[in-house]
């Protein structure tokens, strides 16, 4: 595949950030990590694309837009190999890979019922204590929530 | 220590328990030190629990502090409705430490992110219940003399026993040898397995008793609940294997100490009771030393 027919798919951005990489059942979740629907930047992405390493894989373009570090990693749950094109002028400009956080807030639902963050109005907040697999350490309950069992909320 | 929340035995260094444990000796050659005239000690119990109750109180009393709380969620607000952050907001105004239990996980440590006041957790569902630990491993340490290089059964249900676990994380530090005696079901989980792996600390695992209990310095036996049996038949043929009788303590060390953190129903025999090895009401007693030295340290008071 070319990279001109590649561009086509999903069009290009004057500025902002190209999510690549991230498997298409994971499109929604990463739109809901990232809070896209709650914005007003223009946004374009294009899914079911054909990838050579994953199957079916997605893109998002986000104008405007950079992202922090600490923001952009929360995806590293649903997507951990997306790659990151930052783009100035139709121009990448800078690339970076996900890289999975030491914490996340908010995002996990805790794997245990009887855990306070499923009982009260409480946001849930995790420590990852095995990156290979994916653990997450519920900060209230202490138990760990991995890699099968993992829910965005 | 002062002014932090004791929620988990993680919170605590190997430096803090021992620091805890030395103020609990001095607790106990001196129980009565009024040292808490004048603070007010909530006990919140949102789930009843008398012993442990009893315990704090005593401790609190012995220190000559007030107490207010409510002893399950039936005979106060949370029984309308109210969040538990509401409850903890309010009564930290009346109060200068929380000791609360509850039947959600987790809820203590959140109730210590709300709470302007330091709260003690005093059992938080299956997840911790810290100050056990802490008098267990003071009446480990004033029977044996030492913590370090001990020789530790514990007999029953291992899998969901949190002062088990506990007891284990808190022990890893002092190169114990575990040996664990339960049901196959009941066995503890791998996460703990990997824990001790991790730590090079030995450990063997029995489904009943053996001979090997000849070389135990402690016996730390829990109950086999009924409820965690799906299959009546099951609990039946297991019920009796876990039960410490008297003479199997024959050929054992002079040295060795049962525990039991309490209540007991049937997995220990009565006649165990006065064999000078039984040291699970002593147990008991010691709760309210570790509980006045853990309320002690954290409201920073000097004795
Ligand atoms: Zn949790």
């Amino acid at each position: 595949m070319t990279k001109e027919t590649k561009e086509l798919r999903v069009s290009a951005i004057k500025n902002g950030t190209a999510i690549d990489h991230i498997p298409a059942d994971s499109l929604f979740n990463v739109i809901n990590i990232l809070g896209l629907d709650k914005i007003d930047n223009t946004i374009t992405f294009g899914t079911n694309l054909d990838s050579q390493t994953q199957g079916k894989k997605a893109i998002i373009k986000i104008s405007e837009r950079y992202f922090e570090d600490a923001e952009i990693n929360k995806i590293s749950l649903v997507a951990p190999n997306a790659k990151l094109n930052i783009i100035k002028d139709y121009e990448v400009v800078d690339k970076k890979v996900i890289e999975i956080p030491d914490t996340f807030d908010k995002i996990v639902k805790c794997v245990n019922p009887k855990c306070v963050t499923n009982v009260e109005a409480v946001s849930t907040k995790f420590t990852v204590v095995d990156k290979n697999e994916l653990k997450l350490k519920c900060y209230y309950c202490e138990k760990i929530t991995s890699k099968g069992n993992i829910e965005v909320v | 220590m002062k002014n932090k929340s004791l929620i988990s035995i993680n919170d605590y260094s190997k430096e803090d328990y021992l620091k805890i444990l030395d103020l609990a000796a001095k607790f106990e050659a001196n129980p009565v030190q009024k040292i808490l005239d004048g603070k007010v000690v909530a006990t919140l119990f949102f789930e009843p629990s008398t012993r442990t109750r009893l315990s704090f109180e005593s401790a609190i009393s012995k220190l000559g502090g007030k107490i207010i709380g409510f002893t399950d969620a039936a005979s106060s607000s949370v029984k309308k409705g109210e969040s538990l952050k509401d409850t903890i907001m309010t009564v930290a105004n009346y109060s200068d430490l929380i000791v609360m239990r509850h039947p959600v996980e987790g809820s203590a440590r959140y109730a210590s992110e709300v709470s302007k006041v330091p709260v003690v957790n005093a059992g938080d569902g299956a997840n911790q219940h810290p100050t056990q630990t802490l008098l267990d491993l003071y009446s480990i340490l004033k029977t044996q003399g030492t913590l370090e290089n001990l020789n530790i059964f514990m007999v029953g249900d291992l899998k969901y026993g949190r002062t088990v676990h506990s007891l284990l994380i808190a022990m890893s530090h002092f190169n114990p040898t575990f040996n664990f005696i339960s049901p196959e079901f009941l066995k503890i989980p791998d996460e703990y397995k990997l824990f001790l792996n991790e730590k090079g600390i030995k450990y063997y695992e029995h489904s009943d008793f053996t001979e090997y209990i000849d070389e135990a310095d402690i016996v730390y036996m829990t109950r086999v609940q009924k409820e965690r049996f799906s299959d009546p038949i099951e609990y039946e043929k297991v019920k009796n294997v876990y039960i410490l009788r008297n003479n199997m303590l024959e050929n054992t060390k002079d040295n060795l100490r049962i525990l039991h953190p309490l209540p007991r129903v049937t997995e220990i025999n009565e006649d165990v009771d006065s064999n000078p090895k039984a040291y699970y009401f002593q147990q008991a007693e010691n709760g309210v030393y570790a509980r006045q030295a853990i309320i002690a340290s954290i409201l920073g008071l000097d004795i």
